[in-house]
């Protein structure tokens, strides 16, 4: 039994199975981060008084952190885009660095939730505090998920290229479009968050 | 070269592994075959709805006998809920929340979404299997996972949630550890669906057999779609506002909790500032989507039987398309209509109100486009066409009583009044239910290869039929009345509603009768699985192309790759030999004559 068009893209819709997937995937993932920017304006526009980001945030790190995941986009995007070219020792150092930027981004953000924590400034301090928490720890799972995902595709999981080609590049791609995705959320969660 | 060796190598040895006998526990428990995860997701979830509809039994008792000690039962409730076996309030409200929760959640939309979904549509489109075989697997054992969550936390210290089936803030956050465990076992049931969504929007787009258009799709599969879409994107906001609630639960936050809120226990030491309504919102922005989850996937069912039975082709094929994905749309612009009472201001009434009216505009098409396909057909009244024809009147009464709900001024009244009760049941109960039931007769023999028992089947039908409106039709009248929903002893302190008192006793009897009856559906459905007359691949005469596979089907479903040849209703076509001409016969090559 073969599943038709996993692989290859089906003539009327252009696409094959597994981009349809995830692009269905991330349209869920608007709506759940969406529900949460709008719990955000909502609460800021309903609250007594609200701080500015600056007041318990660090601007300078956060734009480090910034810098870091855009970073992480662009040696994914090389990553496949070297793929695409056949040079597999290239896609295995590109998605390595992708990785380390985003362990990197998760360091940092260990370090910000520790400042927090040691000068309690926990979620129940205050309605700010709480979004902040909520908002950046989900983001920062999502980031976890990528990393375990991309971690597969640079170890055990890389060996389908030798086998099932244009299979492994499709799920490649799928992993680079949910890796922008998760950073195009930090790209709004830095300036709403920090900035505004 | 060589890689091109490897492949074949590779694909050589997978198509070796499929012939492998599978081991047990693969084949029926860890399968990923979509016709086991169909029968498992519909098992699991009937076995759900019976579980919630014996919550309501015990309900009903309190109910019907206020501070009676329920006979028998009682005795097993636990000291903790019903000492000396009458109901405590709480233990009432914890039946009522689980009630809600698990006939919406775990009943009725993995019974009709993961169960008929997953063995029906891939069928019906002529697909091996779903698209993401695995993912579907998945996203059975997370519904699994979320149902044991819900389950266990009857067990855990002060109960179940018992904040109602919505869990409105402050009070589902003040409310003791199982509201904790319902909001895990939620994250669970959104996961679960979430999956199942992507996997039949992805089924349904790429893997329709050859031939098969967008508009040769049968409406069973387009009602499918839209649900689909409907779970995909109204669950998340409320994934994202159990997220939120957990926080205030567990970490303290002030997410949905006012400044100053005072407790029984003294002001509540929070930093406070949050919005209790935004809860609301984001709960009603997936609840209301969820209405039309509810009852999309029955109106695709019912179009295939009446179709089937009148042997007339579905009356405004594209209409009903056109209708189903209008209503998908509009289903996300309604949600606040569950809110007029919140005093969010009469402007956010007008527009949900508006809206509202809109939407009921593609509803009674699709209904009246049902009762047009039956003016002129000679009927075949079996078991699952009784119960198809009976969610046209059931669903009519269901939607047209909605009206007043949708119109701000009359809602004043009737909001959280029995009249919301009896409305929605008779969408869903009578309604939904009635036409999975409906589905169940129709296809078991595609899934076992035997029809189930007519004549029990029609004891079923109607003697549910009789008791459900001996349930919900008070209701409305009580309701009207004035008589509140969530009260615990059904009305009795309140001086306006004595003179409907004696309905509750009435409702009762016919909530005891209903279950009654629910016997001779149990011992039908497990019967024929050995028992039932054994039928062709095709009893119904029907023209869908699951009916062209054989009975069971294998797996890979299909002997020889289908495709289709024409629209999905072709029957009495005239100068056919046969009055169903079936979509995946190529003109010219008849198929057999039924024999029913």
């Amino acid at each position: 039994m073969e599943i038709p068009y996993t692989v290859a893209a089906r003539p009327d819709t252009g696409l094959n199975n597994v981009k349809l997937g995830i692009w269905l995937f991330l349209a869920s993932e608007v709506m759940l981060f969406g529900g949460l920017f709008s719990t955000y304006v909502i609460l800021r526009i309903g609250g007594v008084d609200w701080p500015l980001g600056a007041e318990y945030l660090n601007i300078p790190i956060g734009a480090f952190n910034t810098a870091v995941l855009i970073g992480s986009s662009v040696t994914m995007v090389m990553c496949f885009a070297s793929l695409k070219l056949g040079d597999f020792a290239k896609y295995r150092m590109y998605m390595g660095a992708t990785i380390l930027l985003a362990l990197t981004f998760l360091a940092v953000k260990g370090f910000e939730y520790y400042e927090k924590v040691s000068h309690d400034h926990l979620p129940s301090h205050s309605t700010f505090l709480a979004i902040y928490w909520t908002m950046t720890a989900l983001h920062g799972l999502h980031i976890v998920g990528g990393v375990i995902v991309n971690g597969y595709f640079w170890g055990p999981g890389s060996r389908m290229w030798h086998v099932k080609r244009e299979m492994f590049e499709n799920r490649v791609e799928a992993a680079g479009l949910y890796w922008h995705f998760v950073d195009l959320v930090w790209i709004f969660l830095f300036p709403v968050l920090y900035l505004l | 070269m060589e890689n091109v060796t490897t492949a074949e190598h590779v694909a050589h040895a997978e198509h070796a592994h499929d012939e492998h006998e599978l081991s047990f526990l693969r084949a029926y428990v860890f399968s990923v075959d979509h016709k086991v995860i169909g029968i498992q997701y519909a098992i699991t979830a009937m076995l759900f709805l019976l579980f919630g509809f014996s919550l309501m039994m015990l309900m009903r008792w309190q109910l019907a006998y206020p501070g009676a000690p329920i006979p028998i039962i009682g005795n097993f409730l636990g000291q903790a809920n019903a000492p000396g076996g009458i109901m405590l309030p709480e233990f009432y409200n914890q039946l009522g929340a689980m009630h809600g929760t698990i006939m919406v959640f775990m009943g009725v939309v993995p019974l009709a979404v993961g169960g008929f979904g997953n063995y029906v549509l891939p069928l019906q489109i002529g697909a091996p299997d779903m698209a993401f075989p695995r993912l579907n697997m998945a996203s059975y054992w997370a519904f699994f996972g979320g149902g044991v969550v819900m389950f266990a936390s009857f067990f855990v210290p002060g109960g179940a949630a018992n904040s109602g089936w919505t869990s409105y803030a402050p009070l589902s956050i003040i409310a003791l550890e199982g509201q904790t465990w319902w909001l895990i076992g939620m994250i669970f049931l959104i996961t679960s669906s979430l999956l199942g969504s992507i996997n039949f929007i992805v089924t349904a787009l790429q893997l329709r057999a050859p031939g098969l258009s967008f508009m040769r799709l049968p409406f069973f599969v387009w009602a499918q779609l839209v649900t689909a879409f409907l779970l995909l994107l109204a669950f998340p906001p409320l994934e994202a506002a159990g997220v939120l609630q957990l926080m205030d639960r567990v970490a303290d936050t002030s997410f949905f909790m006012p400044s100053g809120l005072v407790t029984t226990e003294g002001p509540l030491e929070i930093s406070g500032g949050g919005n209790p309504l935004l809860w609301q919102h984001l709960f009603w922005f997936l609840a209301h989507p969820e209405v039309y989850v509810l009852i999309l996937p029955a109106m695709g069912i019912v179009a295939e039987i009446l179709a089937n039975n009148t042997r007339k082709p579905l009356w405004g094929y594209r209409v009903l398309v056109a209708s189903v994905i209008f209503l998908g749309f509009m289903s996300f612009i309604v949600w606040a209509h569950h809110m007029f009472l919140t005093g969010m201001g009469t402007a956010m009434s007008a527009f949900f109100q508006t809206t509202t009216m809109i939407i009921s505009v593609p509803s009674v098409v699709i209904l009246s486009a049902f009762f047009i396909t039956l003016y002129g057909g000679s009927i075949r009244y079996n078991v699952p066409m009784l119960f198809a024809l009976a969610f046209l009147p059931m669903f009519g009464i269901g939607g047209l009583t909605g009206l007043p709900l949708g119109l701000s001024a009359p809602d004043i009244h009737l909001h959280d009044t029995y009249y919301v009760i009896g409305h929605f049941h008779y969408v869903v109960a009578p309604g939904t239910i009635f036409a999975l039931f409906a589905g169940l007769y129709y296809w078991y023999p595609k899934a076992t290869g035997r029809v189930m028992n007519e004549t029990l089947g029609k004891i079923h039908f109607w003697g549910s039929f009789i008791a459900i409106n001996c349930v919900f039709a008070p209701m409305f009248i009580t309701g009207l009345v004035g008589v509140n929903r969530r009260l615990y002893d059904g009305g009795m302190q309140y001086a306006h509603a004595q003179e409907v008192m004696e309905w509750n006793a009435f409702m009762s009897y016919g909530a005891w009768a209903l279950g009654l009856f629910q016997i001779f559906f149990i011992v039908n459905f497990f019967w024929s699985i050995r028992n039932g007359k054994k039928v062709g691949d095709n009893p119904w005469g029907a023209t869908t192309i699951e009916w062209q596979a054989p009975s069971p089907p294998p797996h890979g479903n299909f002997t020889t790759p289908p495709e289709a040849h024409r629209g999905p209703y072709e029957y009495s076509v005239p100068g056919a030999s046969n009055d169903f001409s079936m979509q995946g016969q190529a003109t010219g090559a008849e198929p057999e004559p039924a024999k029913v």
